[in-house]
């Protein structure tokens, strides 16, 4: 038996804890949407994927320098977030949770076919605006993307979980969280809250995307990345923030070391499988909360 | 009449927990066999917990329930359905995607034999089972409970005391050997309430079914039954005749709280308008 | 106006099709898809055989998701294991054509079952996150089993061929697809008859209280995803004599979605809107194609914007019917029938 290289394990563990904090970013979007609006949101990569495409025509189309063409695709983000809630969640208000997870399925082929048409169907490099020069920490050598990757998000989920905690808003999407009616009848105004928290979640998901696309270039097919965060959540558990994170770590660290050791054409299958073992062993996820079902 | 045959339904120091939450606490009594029993007491004294328990839907953190003799206490639901408990629900629950007929056709689920495959090719014993299960519940259930008219509209369009009736309709599909009723007339109107009162009792003398159910309106539970059990707070506070339980001061205690006893007793009888 | 349909017996009014009128339409339909293959060009029966395909598969699905309301995104990964299967035997053990059909079938409900097992554990949100996750863990078989699958490059087959006739072109396929295409949605509207359709339709509407009131959840909703598997697996079967090769890359996820949003705009819990759907649904690409033809002299790049536009569709028409039409075309097509039922009088 060979030698195990540990500087080799380590950095590759240090890009999979970068890829994971992406993914938690990822999940905590679709943690806000399920929590605020109790939907599956099946389109969360390819709500991603608008973010990216959207940096990538700021930037490389319109020639915007990064730093004004972040905001402008976080904006767009946003504002895509609260198109889908008014024109295709709200008019499901009441129906079942499997129905509005199949009208989110329709969403996200309807987003891909509009990036196919807007931008082509071929993949392309964003910009590059975070610099190449490799990072060390210790011995170890990381890719400089992934680390500003990393501190992004990382950074971004501390702010939302600051504002879930103390912000007005914050309190007033888990009031409506824990109970709809009970919040409305304090006077939250919950559609509001359902818009805010898609929103929110839109603009988290193209952060997310700029941030997968320049690590890994952006394509019609990148929405596949939001299947990987489907697995973070339900790990973590659907309704958990803590969750989405711990989650998310998890999986990338699961999905850098099964593409290293064992080659990239079984991450999906460890990924999966994962899912399926968590769904049989722990339905709820590590840190779901446990519906209790009434006759 | 009944007290002096064999008990149908035995419960056992029944308690049930959620977490923390104590629901029914060391429960014990019994259902006489071709009696009406009536549980009551006030809202969350754990009622619709008991019915539950018994359906196979609560497992108890511990005692022991016994139908016709044997413990049936590890049985999943629709074995137990199997045995002959049927039941309605508090809140009803019919099937909106079907018809009124397919919901009753459906409680005799568990006693037909027709497999996947005689159901694929629609011969042989799907044919004979599904056309003998529509001459029966024709005559023998729909007639019966005077639903002739709705048999094939959806559930869904139907008036709620409707939607009851139809509910018995398929609770007594199931072939019951013992009918659990949730509130049987809960929401409704004075004439429906005395359709209701009249089917049920005919269900006890045609049909020889024993019945157990809960229920609110103390009117129909003086006038019907045999034998009732107060729950309050998840524990039996009182058993007995109609006449004996209302007559207890603990009962009416914990209906009412605290107060001129007489005055309360009399509404509880129902003789001064609520 | 409608009238004189009243029954003399509880076995006529529970028939399938119940009144004079409906047979003599029944009848009507079924000589013109007798004939349509004499009169019809290449191009149609190629699209009628496709039709068929996509009637068995989506009523199979219908029955999962429709019927039993289990979501599964799943059934194209089912068709490549009927496919497969039916590549496998045809090439290795070169067994009878009919036979090979039963075995992709059957194969494929045991994958079914085995895929619907988390209903054990969990409701049906996570059982259709639970079948995405079994879609991409089968294309993972397909591509890297290669001693069975031939990995990416996939398995070619010869014609099937029963007692010497050989079903190479549309028009002998047509007559191997289509009548097992009927006797397939026949078998699942006499299903709806049943014991064991309702008890799929009230696991649907209550699980719980389905439970209940006598019905084993587990058991039927594992026999719900292995039938729904069973037509994918001899939809796919025949989708492999059809197309004559099969690799990986024929049973893409948007495939599934395909499927799945065939049910939803056939119409949910309908044996008729699976046939509107599979038709409707397969039919919109050539319209589409058609739409490209008459774009392509003003517009230069044309063909390019078809695969992207038919993805927009796909998705637009599963938002659409469930925003607007939850029940598809079948609510359509009954709302057009009532109206003959009851004119000249106004509803």
């Amino acid at each position: 038996m060979i030698d195990f290289d540990w500087l080799f394990f380590l950095e590759v563990s240090l890009a999979g804890l970068g890829s994971g904090a992406l993914l938690a970013l990822t999940g905590l979007s679709f943690v806000l949407i399920y929590k605020a609006t109790r939907a599956v949101n099946l389109a969360i990569g390819e709500m991603l994927m608008i973010g990216a495409y959207a940096f990538f025509s700021f930037s490389a189309g319109l020639g915007l320098p990064w730093w004004a063409a972040v905001p402008a695709a976080l904006a767009c983000g946003g504002l895509l977030g609260a198109v889908i809630e008014r024109a295709v969640i709200r008019p499901m208000l009441g129906e079942s949770a499997i129905s509005v997870l199949m009208v989110t399925i329709g969403l996200g082929s309807v987003l891909i076919g509009a990036v196919e048409l807007l931008w082509g169907a071929d993949p392309a490099q964003l910009p590059d605006f975070m610099g190449t020069s490799p990072v060390f920490l210790g011995p170890a050598y990381v890719s400089r993307k992934i680390v500003i990757g990393f501190a992004v998000a990382a950074t971004v989920i501390t702010l939302f979980i600051l504002a879930f905690r103390f912000w007005r808003g914050g309190v007033a999407l888990r009031a409506t969280a824990t109970d709809q009616g009970a919040a409305y009848s304090c006077g939250i105004d919950v559609p509001v809250v359902f818009s805010m928290a898609w929103v929110f979640a839109g603009v988290a998901a193209a952060g997310a995307g700029i941030l997968v696309g320049a690590v890994g270039g952006i394509s019609p097919a990148m929405g596949i990345f939001g299947l990987s965060a489907l697995v973070v959540v339900i790990v973590g558990g659907l309704d958990s923030v803590v969750g989405a994170l711990i989650g998310g770590v998890l999986v990338g660290l699961i999905e850098a070391w099964t593409g290293t050791y064992l080659g990239g054409e079984f991450k999906t299958l460890i990924t999966f499988g994962l899912l399926i073992a968590v769904l049989m062993v722990r339905p709820y996820g590590l840190f779901g909360t446990v519906e209790i079902e009434r006759l | 009449m009944s007290d002096v045959s064999e008990p149908i339904l035995e419960v056992r120091d029944l308690s049930l927990a959620f977490g923390g939450l104590k629901v029914l606490t060391d429960v014990s009594y019994t259902v006489p066999k071709g009696s009406v029993t009536a549980i009551i007491g006030p809202n969350g004294a754990g009622k619709t917990s008991m019915f539950n328990c018994i359906s196979g839907f609560y497992r108890p953190k511990s005692g022991a329930i016994r139908f016709q003799g044997t413990d049936i206490g590890h049985l999943h639901p629709p074995q137990r359905a199997e045995l002959g408990l049927a039941r309605t629900f508090q809140n009803i629950a019919l099937f909106r995607g079907m018809t009124v007929l397919d919901n009753i056709k459906l409680g005799r689920h568990a006693h037909m034999k027709t497999s996947l495959f005689d159901a694929l090719a629609y011969f042989g014993r799907a044919r004979r089972e599904e056309t003998e299960l529509r001459a029966e519940v024709e005559e023998k259930i729909i007639d019966f409970l005077e639903i002739d008219h709705i048999r094939n509209k959806p559930v869904a369009s139907l008036a709620y005391g409707l939607r009851k009736r139809v509910e018995l309709a398929r609770a007594l599909a199931m072939k019951p050997k013992i009918l659990m009723l949730d509130e049987p007339v809960a929401g409704m109107n004075r004439e429906e309430t005395e359709d209701m009162a009249r089917f049920i009792l005919d269900v006890k003398e045609e049909w020889g079914v024993t019945i157990l159910m809960v229920e609110h309106d103390m009117g129909l539970v003086m006038d019907l039954s045999d034998h009732v059990v107060v729950l309050n707070f998840g524990q039996v506070i009182a058993a007995g005749k109609p006449a004996e339980v209302t007559s207890n001061e603990d009962v009416i205690r914990a209906y009412l709280g605290s107060g001129d006893v007489e005055v309360l007793r009399r509404t509880v009888q129902g003789e001064v308008a609520a | 106006m409608r009238i004189a349909t009243a029954k003399e017996s509880y076995a006529a009014d529970e028939a399938l099709f119940d009144t004079p009128t409906q047979r003599v339409w029944l009848a009507l339909f079924v000589a013109v898809c007798a004939l349509f293959p004499f009169t019809a060009n290449e191009y149609w029966l190629y699209m009628a055989c496709l039709v068929a395909i996509h009637v068995i598969s989506v009523t199979g699905l219908n029955i999962v998701t429709g019927f039993t309301g289990l979501v599964s995104l799943g059934q194209a990964a089912f068709m490549g294991v009927g496919a497969y299967t039916v590549a496998v035997a045809e090439t290795r053990f070169g067994t009878p054509v009919l036979l090979n059909l039963i075995a992709a079938g059957a194969i494929t409900a045991a994958v079914g079952a085995v895929v619907g097992i988390p209903s054990l554990r969990v409701k049906g949100l996570y059982l259709a996150i639970a079948t995405i996750a079994s879609s991409f863990i089968l294309h993972f078989v397909f591509a890297n089993w290669n001693s069975v699958t031939h990995g990416v490059s996939g398995i070619s087959l010869p014609p099937a061929s029963i007692l010497g006739v050989e079903f190479g072109r549309p028009f002998a396929l047509y007559f191997l697809i289509v009548p097992i295409a009927f006797l397939a949605v026949f078998s699942a509207s006499n299903l709806f008859r049943t014991r064991i359709g309702r008890a799929f339709i009230a696991i649907r509407d209550r699980d719980i209280s389905a439970e209940v009131l006598g019905i084993p959840l587990l058991r039927y909703k594992l026999m719900s995803f292995a039938l729904s598997s069973f037509y994918a697996g001899v939809a796919g079967g025949l989708w492999a004599y059809f197309f004559r090769v099969v690799t990986p890359e024929s049973f893409p996820f948007v495939y599934s979605i395909f499927f799945l949003a065939a049910v939803i705009v056939g119409g949910m819990g309908s044996i008729l809107g699976s046939i509107l759907g599979a038709v409707f649904m397969t039919m919109v690409p050539e319209v589409l194609k058609l739409g490209v033809g008459v774009m392509s002299p003003f517009l230069s790049d044309a063909v390019a914007l078809l695969s992207p536009v038919r993805t927009i569709v796909f998705g637009g028409l599963i938002i659409g019917f469930l925003i607007f039409e939850p029940h598809g075309l079948a609510e359509i097509w009954r709302r057009i029938r009532r109206f003959f039922h009851l004119w000249p009088f106004k509803t």
